[in-house]
C-alpha cells in the first residue's frame, strides 16, 4: 500500500508532465485555482495520466466529487485496495 | 505516440516542409481533436494553422458569408460529425421520415461540399462509426427505419458523393472502428463530462488518418514498395532450399507468404511499382518468379529486379536512380532487422517497417501503418516498364561508395570460434546438410563421420558462432579441416549466407592461419568444386590473396600471411 506522500510524488510528476509549464509541487490541500495550467483541459488528461498509472478507471460521480488533491489521494488509495 | 508527446510537438521549434490552414468544425468538443491533428504534423513536419468554429456551428459558419470560417479562408475544412448526435437527430425525426433519414442527411452534406467550395478549401469528412442502438436488435440490419440500417446507408451514401465531387474526400472513420473497436475510439464518459467524442488513446490515430490524406493531396505518397524474397515473398531460402521446398502457397505457412504477394499484386495493378532487393544470386532468385506454380507475383510485375551480393542500401540507391523518384516515395520491407537497420541508417528516408516476428501478421502490420494512401488512381504504363529494365542494365554496373567500415563497427559483432565439441556436434551437421550457396567443395557432414573426425587426429573441425547488436545468430560457419604433412588442406569451408559482407570469411581466415601454425602446417590448400548453387564463391579463395596452382587448387603460405583487419571481436 502506497503512502500519501509517495502518491503526492507520482501525481507532482504526472501533473508536471501534463500542464508543462515546469515543477509542479501538489500538498493536499492544493486546488485546480492554486496551479496555473491547471484548467478543464488538462484536468481531463491528468485523470486520465492517474487512470493510466494506477490501472483502474473513476467513474464520473467519483470525478465531480474531487475538490482538492487530498480528495484525489484518499481515492486512489481507496480504489488501490 | 501518445496524445501528450503530441501536445509537446506544439512547443517545438522546427523549419516546415509545407503550411497550411486548416478549419475544424465539429458537433462535439474539438479541442484534442485539434491539438492532435496539429501536433502530428509536426511530426511529419507540417505546419498548420488551426482555425477551430465554436462548438456545434457548421452550418451557421458555412451559410453566413462574414462568418469567422470565411474571413480564415482554409486550404482544408474538416468536419467531423459524431455518431452520437446523429443519433439524436433521428431520434427526433418523426417516424414516418425515418426511412429517409441518411437522404435528407446527406443533402446537408453535400450543401456543406459546395459551400467548401465557393470558400475554396477542400473538403475532409469523417465518415459515421455504426453502433446498433438495440432498439430492434438484429433485425436493425434488414429495417430500413432502424438508426443502424439508416447509418449504414448514409455511409455508403457519402462514399458515392465523395466520388463525384471532386475536393471532397472521406476519412474512414468506420474502418478504424472495425480496426480497433468502438470502446478503444469513443470515450463514454468524456462524452458526457465534456462533450468530447474521443478517447485519449485514439486521438493520435485519428489525426495520423487525416494527415495521410492531406499528405497525399500534397503530392507526399508512396510510388514503390520493394521486397526482400526469402522469408519475406516467400518462406526458406531459395539457394539453399530450392524452388521445390521454399515455402509458397499450398506449403508449410506458404499461405502467409501468398497473401502478402495477393496484396502486392494489388498495389502493382494500382499503378505502385514493385521492386526485389535481395540477397542472392540472380537466376537462382529469378527462377520462383518464371517457374513456380503457386507464384503469384511474376517475372513481369517487377520493375526492377536486384538480387545480387551487395548491401541493401547500395540496392536500393540503384533502384531509385532507376526509377528517378524521392528516397520518401519509397518502402522496403525485409523480415531481417540487419538488413532493415543497415537501409535505416544510410537511407533514412526510405520507409522501413518493422515487420513482426510472425509472417502470419506480417499485412496487418503493414496495413496498419496505412503507408498506400491514394489521392486518385493511375495506371503503371507497361513502357515504363520497359524503360526501366533499360535502364537497369546501365545502373546495376554502377559501384557507390559506402562507409562500409564504419557501418560494420557499429554492429559490435563478436564471434566465437571452438573446436567441435558435444554440444556444436550436431549444429555443425546441420549447417553442412542445409548450406548450399556458400559451400566451397558440397561434400556433407552428419553426426556419425563428425563423431569420427573427432576422435581422428589429422582431422579438424572449428566452428564460428556470431553475434551483434541486434541479436545472436548461433553457429554460422565451419571449417573441416585435414592436416596432410605440412599442408592444411580445407576438405569444407561453409557459412550461413545470412551474415555474409560482414567481414566474416576474413576473420574465418585469420583463425584458421592461427590454428594452422599451432598444429606446425606452412601452408594452406583450398579446393573450389562448382554445383549450381555455389557460384557465389567461385572467386572465394582468389578474393582471400589465395594463389591458384591448378586443377582448382588454391595454395597460401603461412609465413607470409598478411591477417586481415576485420570489424569483428574475438570471445574467447
Amino acid at each position: 500500500m502506497k503512502t500519501q506522500a509517495e502518491i503526492i510524488e507520482e501525481l507532482n510528476e504526472i501533473f508536471t508532465e501534463v500542464i508543462d509549464e515546469g515543477e509542479v509541487s501538489l500538498t493536499a490541500e492544493t486546488t485546480a485555482n492554486d496551479v496555473d495550467g491547471w484548467d478543464s483541459l488538462n484536468h481531463i488528461q491528468i485523470i486520465y495520466s492517474v487512470e493510466k498509472k494506477y490501472g483502474f478507471k473513476f467513474t464520473l460521480p467519483e470525478i465531480q466529487n474531487l475538490n482538492n488533491v487530498g480528495d484525489l489521494i484518499n481515492l486512489i488509495i481507496e480504489k488501490s485496495k | 505516440m501518445n496524445f501528450n508527446s503530441l501536445k509537446k510537438n506544439l512547443k517545438k521549434d522546427f523549419s516546415p516542409k509545407r503550411h497550411f490552414k486548416l478549419a475544424i468544425l465539429g458537433d462535439t468538443a474539438t479541442q484534442f481533436l485539434s491539438t492532435a491533428i496539429a501536433g502530428y504534423a509536426v511530426e511529419e513536419e507540417i505546419k498548420i494553422e488551426i482555425y477551430e468554429a465554436p462548438y456545434n456551428q457548421i452550418e451557421l459558419q458555412f451559410k453566413n458569408p462574414s462568418s469567422d470560417l470565411h474571413a480564415f479562408n482554409p486550404d482544408y475544412i474538416l468536419i467531423f460529425e459524431a455518431e452520437s448526435k446523429l443519433r439524436d437527430d433521428f431520434y427526433k425525426t418523426a417516424p414516418l421520415e425515418r426511412n429517409s433519414f441518411s437522404e435528407t442527411k446527406i443533402e446537408i452534406i453535400k450543401d456543406y461540399a459546395n459551400a467548401a467550395k465557393e470558400i475554396g478549401a477542400t473538403l475532409l469528412y469523417l465518415n459515421f462509426c455504426e453502433i446498433n442502438d438495440g432498439v430492434y436488435g438484429n433485425y436493425a440490419a434488414q429495417y430500413p427505419n432502424s438508426f443502424l440500417f439508416q447509418c449504414r446507408q448514409l455511409n455508403l451514401e457519402l462514399g458515392k458523393l465523395a466520388s463525384t465531387i471532386t475536393g471532397f474526400y472521406i476519412i474512414d472513420l468506420l474502418n478504424l472502428q472495425n480496426t480497433y473497436g468502438i470502446n478503444f475510439i469513443k470515450d463514454k464518459q468524456l462524452l458526457i463530462q465534456a462533450d468530447m467524442y474521443f478517447t485519449l488513446d485514439f486521438l493520435p490515430i485519428v489525426a495520423k488518418n487525416i494527415i495521410d490524406v492531406i499528405k497525399v493531396r500534397l503530392g507526399d505518397l508512396k510510388k514503390c514498395l520493394i521486397l526482400d524474397l526469402d522469408n519475406t515473398t516467400w518462406g526458406g531460402i531459395i539457394g539453399d532450399d530450392g524452388i521445390n521446398n521454399i515455402q509458397i502457397g499450398g506449403l508449410g505457412i506458404g499461405k502467409a507468404y501468398s497473401k502478402l504477394q495477393y496484396w502486392a499484386k494489388e498495389l502493382k495493378n494500382r499503378g505502385i511499382i514493385l521492386c526485389v532487393a535481395s540477397k542472392n544470386t540472380e537466376h537462382i532468385a529469378l527462377e520462383p518468379f518464371q517457374s513456380h506454380q503457386e507464384m503469384i507475383l511474376k517475372e513481369d510485375d517487377i520493375s526492377v529486379f536486384m538480387a545480387n551480393w551487395d548491401n541493401k542500401a547500395t540496392n536500393i540507391q540503384k533502384i531509385q536512380e532507376i526509377l528517378n523518384i524521392g528516397f520518401d516515395s519509397m518502402v522496403f520491407i525485409d523480415d531481417n532487422p540487419f538488413e532493415r537497420e543497415m537501409v535505416k541508417q544510410n537511407l533514412p528516408k526510405v520507409t522501413v517497417p518493422d515487420l513482426p516476428e510472425n509472417p502470419v501478421d506480417y499485412l496487418d502490420y503493414i496495413n496498419s501503418l496505412n503507408l498506400f494512401e491514394a489521392a486518385n488512381i493511375t495506371q503503371l504504363d507497361t513502357k515504363r516498364t520497359e524503360q526501366y529494365k533499360e535502364e537497369a542494365k546501365r545502373v546495376k554496373a554502377k559501384t557507390y561508395f559506402d562507409d562500409e567500415e564504419t557501418f560494420l563497427e557499429s554492429l559490435n559483432m563478436a564471434c566465437h570460434a571452438e573446436l567441435i565439441n558435444s554440444f556444436s556436434l550436431p549444429r555443425i551437421a546441420q549447417l553442412s546438410l542445409r548450406s548450399n550457396q556458400f559451400n566451397l567443395r558440397t561434400v556433407r557432414f552428419d553426426e556419425e563421420i563428425l563423431a569420427k573426425f573427432n576422435s581422428n587426429e589429422n582431422h579438424h573441425v572449428i566452428s564460428f558462432s556470431l553475434k551483434d547488436k541486434y541479436g545472436d545468430y548461433g553457429l554460422i560457419a565451419a571449417l573441416f579441416l585435414e592436416k596432410r604433412e605440412q599442408e592444411l588442406f580445407i576438405n569444407n569451408w561453409i557459412m550461413s549466407c545470412r551474415v555474409l559482407k560482414r567481414g566474416m570469411e576474413k576473420f574465418t581466415l585469420n583463425y584458421l592461419i592461427d590454428f594452422a601454425k599451432t598444429i606446425q602446417c606452412n601452408q594452406i590448400i583450398g579446393e573450389y568444386l562448382p554445383t549450381p548453387k555455389n557460384l557465389l564463391v567461385q572467386d572465394h579463395y582468389k578474393d582471400l590473396g589465395f594463389n591458384d596452382i591448378g586443377n582448382g587448387l588454391w595454395a597460401l603460405a603461412i609465413d607470409t600471411y598478411q591477417t586481415f583487419k576485420v570489424q569483428i571481436q574475438t570471445i574467447i
